[in-house]
């Protein structure tokens, strides 16, 4: 089907993301307005405002009641998803960047980065009931890596938290102790940073894009690597079908070097991949610049990417798709 | 300071002076020429310098014999010739001249020996005045001293030499005798060469044999595909043998830069040019002609740059390579090169010029082989501001006989181009217009197994439509011409069947800009390469239709597969990004794609493969698409069996956690969304059966 250009971001596109029903679609963009979309027609439902700085990242809860954001303007804000008013804003002294329910929406991990002396943190933060009895002290502050941490998500049964970044690691930490408890093998893990971090939609394991040109699948359990697909450009974000055995990455080259050449040079297409056999099974073209976010709908029959091209595509697959033979 | 101080003198002496010896950089420490303080340089290689002088120091000396031999009043007469003749070449060194005489008679004894100041000027006089005509009774056989003595080591007795025992080699066609009929490639990327096969069928590569550091700037097959050449510092090596790539032989030239094959791949030629030590000077080259089996150098030719850098355009530092083109088909009989004035031609028997003369050509520009037979073409350009004109003539080897000759009037260029077989010519003539402002192109069409050689003059229907690119179908008939002057040119093909050219079609405005035949002819490629961005057209000359069109972004360089049956399209690292190849079928359809980062250089074997396999090719290609589904079948299964493995224990895990998980989300059940949905479907189809008679070939 013809894909939805979804216009309302002035600025690159930084995160997309489906709530469970799969009919609303939060965008994050450097312009510092998330945004809700009807993720079936495209139609924009409303913007929430508040944010001073570009918004990096964001997570709705389990009844879509909740929004969290990360933003630049070293906040990380709490919304009323249906209203769009403000509930509460957790202050740092450098910009926030992932952020991410846990199961039960009780908890919420924060990733902070590096700045002006202060190194990265993750900061795990408890979410009321009613936003009124809200706090914003930390739970527990996690410290160590080098460089910014790009993703961060829960574990299973909110006893880890894996986080990934800058220095190309993979981490998983314990929520309990504060502890580090693995760190993926140097030997098969990621070369250049960290980009993007996807969880499957059981939690059972997670795929991370990284600028090395590659995206690898881990269990999250034991962070043994699964498969590695490889691509022609840096890849920047990453999303994984829930309903068949695809992946899709999302890249290009970096925007600093587009104007220099065609754009076809750029390969901004979002890729598929078949998720078993590692290969490359088809593309979609568009966007003018590289894809910085990718979403699958829930349901599986539904994609959006997001560009630094400042447009938000939402694609609804063909018929044909479903008859892609799997091995 | 006469004697040696001792490191603990030293020490002392540096406190005294306030010099910390630790930072002092000794390398920056000069003595005044000549003066050493008592010290002796512990310099390894000054040592080795001197040692060598001194144990064989008689380099420097020559032996030149053959002399008249003349009576005593003569011998000063006969000293002033040699003095005048040897001082020439370098300076002879003060009483470096020694003539033999009989003590009894006072006869010369009809050799003398002359001493030079550096073996250099020795070895440059032996080579200059060695086979010199002092008179017709006399030629000198000039020989460095120290060659006396080996010269002296051979046995008087003739030993028969030992017969080795025959071991037999490796098949260096191994590749050849492949059962699927696939042909090798060779690529370079990063510091890693790899040679691998084109399993097309496979749509994908299959490795034979990687090596990193292969090779110092670049390697190359040999004509016929039995050789793989590497360059080096020290000189050219090839490797070859069934799968292992054994070095066979190696061919020492130091700071080698170019090598060349002849076609029949019996002789290699490798070119290396030094910098001069003078900067008046200009740049020697050294040419070996190297016999490819035995390693054996057949000759040498040295001279300065400006020798070999006649005529032709472009190449290496002035020199056009290769400085020797080799004519008269596979069998290497004959090569040449273009000298001032000259055509140098040589054959291989005796590895010296034809009638021991080169072909006088006055201002002669570029010349040309044909690919089968011994004809060459030349061309001279006008000569005295229009009033001789230029020409074209076909010379035949050996007889040096002038077969063809065309003269051409108000010509600014020339280019030859031979039909492969070397059944025509086509001269792409440029020509100026009336106002000689601009040029105009024409073709003179030679028609070269015909009786008398017929010559057409050939113009395209826009007289001024500039030519971008010019083909000869291989092993045809046909000839395909990029024209036109817009962004878009034009492309037409023409066909030499029926004593005249005819005109088969014209493609308008075509994002072109070269042409690749494929080697079977029939098929052609209209490429846009670089600045068109790599649109590729797949054209059949036979039908003439387009059978596709196609994309490969940027490619810089595209190679057919010898048999015809795939294209290769590659970017090559002179390209900063995308840098890898892609295989495709003959018709368009794209095979495989592989990139490579420092993508440099990529050239396949060329395989004669022959019609009369093809039938045995499509037995194969349904054997191996069989093949093909087997061994991916087993692959695919393994790799779902294993992901199966794990999606069963995230299942385990998952259920176990259940409860613990709806506790988190405060008794809420739900997990539908979660649930696994693994289905499995088998569907079998038959797609095609067919029964193939396989003729014993």
């Amino acid at each position: 089907m013809r894909p939805i250009l979804m216009k309302g971001h002035e600025r690159p596109l930084t995160f997309l993301k489906y709530n469970r029903d799969g009919d609303l679609l939060f965008s994050c963009a450097k312009d510092h307005m998330p945004t809700v979309w009807f993720a079936d027609n495209g139609e924009r439902l409303g913007t929430y405002r508040g944010h001073n700085g570009a918004v990096w990242c964001c997570d709705v809860s389990r009844d879509s009641s909740r929004l969290i954001t990360g933003s630049a303007d070293q906040s990380a804000k709490l919304w009323d998803v249906q209203s769009g008013t403000q509930l509460f804003t957790f202050s740092f002294d450098s910009p926030a960047r992932a952020v991410d329910f846990a199961v039960g929406d009780k908890l919420a991990v924060i990733t902070t980065d590096p700045f002006m002396g202060l190194s990265s943190a993750i900061h795990v933060k408890c979410i009321a009931a009613d936003p009124d009895d809200q706090v914003g002290d930390s739970v527990l502050v996690l410290k160590g890596p080098q460089g910014r941490i790009n993703r961060a998500v829960w574990g299973p049964l909110n006893k880890t938290i894996i986080s990934a970044g800058e220095d190309a690691v993979v981490r998983i930490w314990d929520t309990e102790t504060g502890k580090l408890l693995q760190e993926n093998d140097k030997e098969v893990g990621h070369k250049k940073t960290v980009t993007s971090l996807a969880k499957a939609t059981d939690g059972s394991h997670f795929l991370t894009g990284s600028l090395d040109k590659s995206a690898k699948l881990w269990d999250i359990r034991s962070l043994t690597l699964i498969k590695t697909y490889f691509t022609e450009r840096p890849v920047n974000a990453v999303a994984m079908s829930p309903l068949l055995n695809h992946v899709v990455l999302g890249g290009g080259q970096d925007a600093s070097a587009v104007t220099t050449t065609d754009h076809r040079a750029g390969k901004f297409e979002a890729k598929f991949y078949d998720k078993i056999l590692q290969e490359e099974i088809g593309g979609v073209k568009g966007h003018f610049g590289p894809i910085n976010a990718l979403a699958f709908n829930p349901d599986g029959k539904s994609f959006s990417s997001g560009g630094e091209d400042g447009y938000v595509r939402l694609h609804h697959f063909d018929p044909d798709y479903f008859k892609i033979p799997s091995i | 300071m006469a004697e040696v101080m001792s490191m603990e003198d030293i020490r002392t002496e540096a406190s005294r002076l306030d010099i910390d010896l630790s930072v002092v950089d000794w390398n920056s420490v000069w003595v005044p020429p000549g003066e050493d303080f008592g010290i002796k340089s512990d310099d390894e290689d000054l040592h080795e310098d001197n040692s060598l002088e001194f144990d064989a120091g008689f380099g420097n000396v020559i032996v030149v014999d053959n002399l008249p031999v003349v009576p005593k009043e003569k011998f000063e007469k006969l000293e002033g010739v040699i003095r005048k003749i040897y001082s020439q070449i370098g300076v002879i060194k003060e009483n470096g001249l020694w003539m033999p005489v009989e003590e009894d008679t006072g006869k010369t004894r009809g050799y003398c020996f002359i001493e030079y100041n550096t073996p250099q000027e020795a070895e440059l006089a032996k080579e200059k005045t060695n086979g010199y005509k002092l008179d017709r009774a006399h030629i000198f056989a000039v020989n460095v001293f120290d060659e006396i003595e080996k010269f002296m080591r051979v046995p008087d007795e003739w030993a028969p030499p030992e017969t080795k025992p025959y071991t037999s080699g490796e098949n260096l066609q191994h590749w050849l005798t492949d059962e699927k009929g696939r042909d090798q490639f060779v690529i370079r990327a990063g510091s890693d060469t790899e040679v691998l096969w084109n399993d097309a069928r496979q749509v994908k590569t299959d490795p034979v044999y990687k090596r990193p550091f292969w090779t110092e700037s670049f390697v190359q097959w040999s004509p016929l595909g039995t050789y793989l050449a590497t360059v080096h510092r020290q000189g050219a090596a090839v490797w070859g043998g069934a799968s292992t790539f054994n070095r066979l032989m190696r061919y020492a030239h130091p700071q080698v830069k170019l090598i060349d094959f002849s076609p029949g791949e019996k002789y290699l030629v490798t070119y290396s040019s030094h910098e001069p030590s003078t900067p008046h000077d200009s740049h020697r080259v050294v040419l070996n002609v190297f016999d490819v089996r035995t390693g054996k150098v057949m000759r040498d030719f040295k001279g300065s740059a400006d020798e070999f850098a006649f005529g032709g355009t472009g190449g290496f530092t002035g020199v056009s390579w290769p400085v020797f083109r080799w004519g008269g088909g596979k069998e290497d009989k004959y090569f040449a090169r273009l000298g001032k004035n000259v055509i140098s031609v040589y054959e291989t028997e005796t590895f010296s010029l034809i009638d021991k003369k080169s072909i006088k050509v006055e201002n002669v520009m570029d010349f040309s082989w044909s690919p089968t037979d011994p004809i060459f073409a030349l061309f001279v350009p006008e000569q005295g501001g229009g009033n001789q004109p230029a020409r074209v003539s076909l010379f035949q080897i050996p007889s040096k006989e002038e077969l063809r000759q065309k003269n051409l009037f108000s010509v600014s260029d020339c280019k030859m181009y031979w039909q492969s077989d070397g059944e025509y010519l086509a001269v792409k003539v440029d020509r100026y217009t009336k106002t000689k402002k601009s040029t105009y192109t024409g073709f003179e069409l030679f028609r070269i197994k015909e009786r008398d050689i017929p010559i057409e003059v050939f113009e395209l229907e826009n007289k001024n439509d500039k030519i971008i690119a010019f083909a000869w179908e291989p092993k045809g008939h046909r000839f395909a011409v990029i024209h036109g002057d817009n962004p878009k040119p034009d492309v037409s093909f023409y066909s030499m069947k029926g004593g005249k050219v005819s005109k088969l079609a014209t493609l308008k405005q075509k994002q072109a800009n070269a042409l690749f035949w494929s080697p079977g002819g029939r098929f052609i490629i209209l490429a846009g390469m670089k600045g068109f961005n790599g649109q590729l057209e797949f054209y059949n000359v036979d039908e003439l239709e387009t059978m596709a069109t196609a994309e490969h972004f940027m490619a810089t360089d595209i190679e057919w597969d010898p048999t015809g049956r795939y294209v290769a399209t590659s970017v090559t690292s002179v390209h900063e990004m995308e840098n890898g190849f892609n295989i495709w079928s003959f018709n368009g359809k794209l095979l495989y794609r592989i990139s490579k980062d420092h993508f440099f250089q990529k050239e396949e074997e060329i395989s004669k493969n022959l019609k009369k396999y093809s039938k045995k090719y499509d037995v194969q290609d349904q054997d191996i698409s069989l093949l093909l589904s087997e061994q991916d079948r087993e692959k695919r299964k393994q790799l779902k069996e294993e992901w199966e493995r794990w999606v069963n224990e995230w299942k385990t895990h998952h259920n176990q956690e259940k409860t613990e998980r709806q506790i988190l989300r405060d008794g809420e059940a739900s997990d539908v969304e979660e649930e696994y949905e693994a289905k499995e479907v088998e569907v079998e189809e038959l797609l095609d059966v067919s029964e193939v008679v396989v003729p014993d070939a």
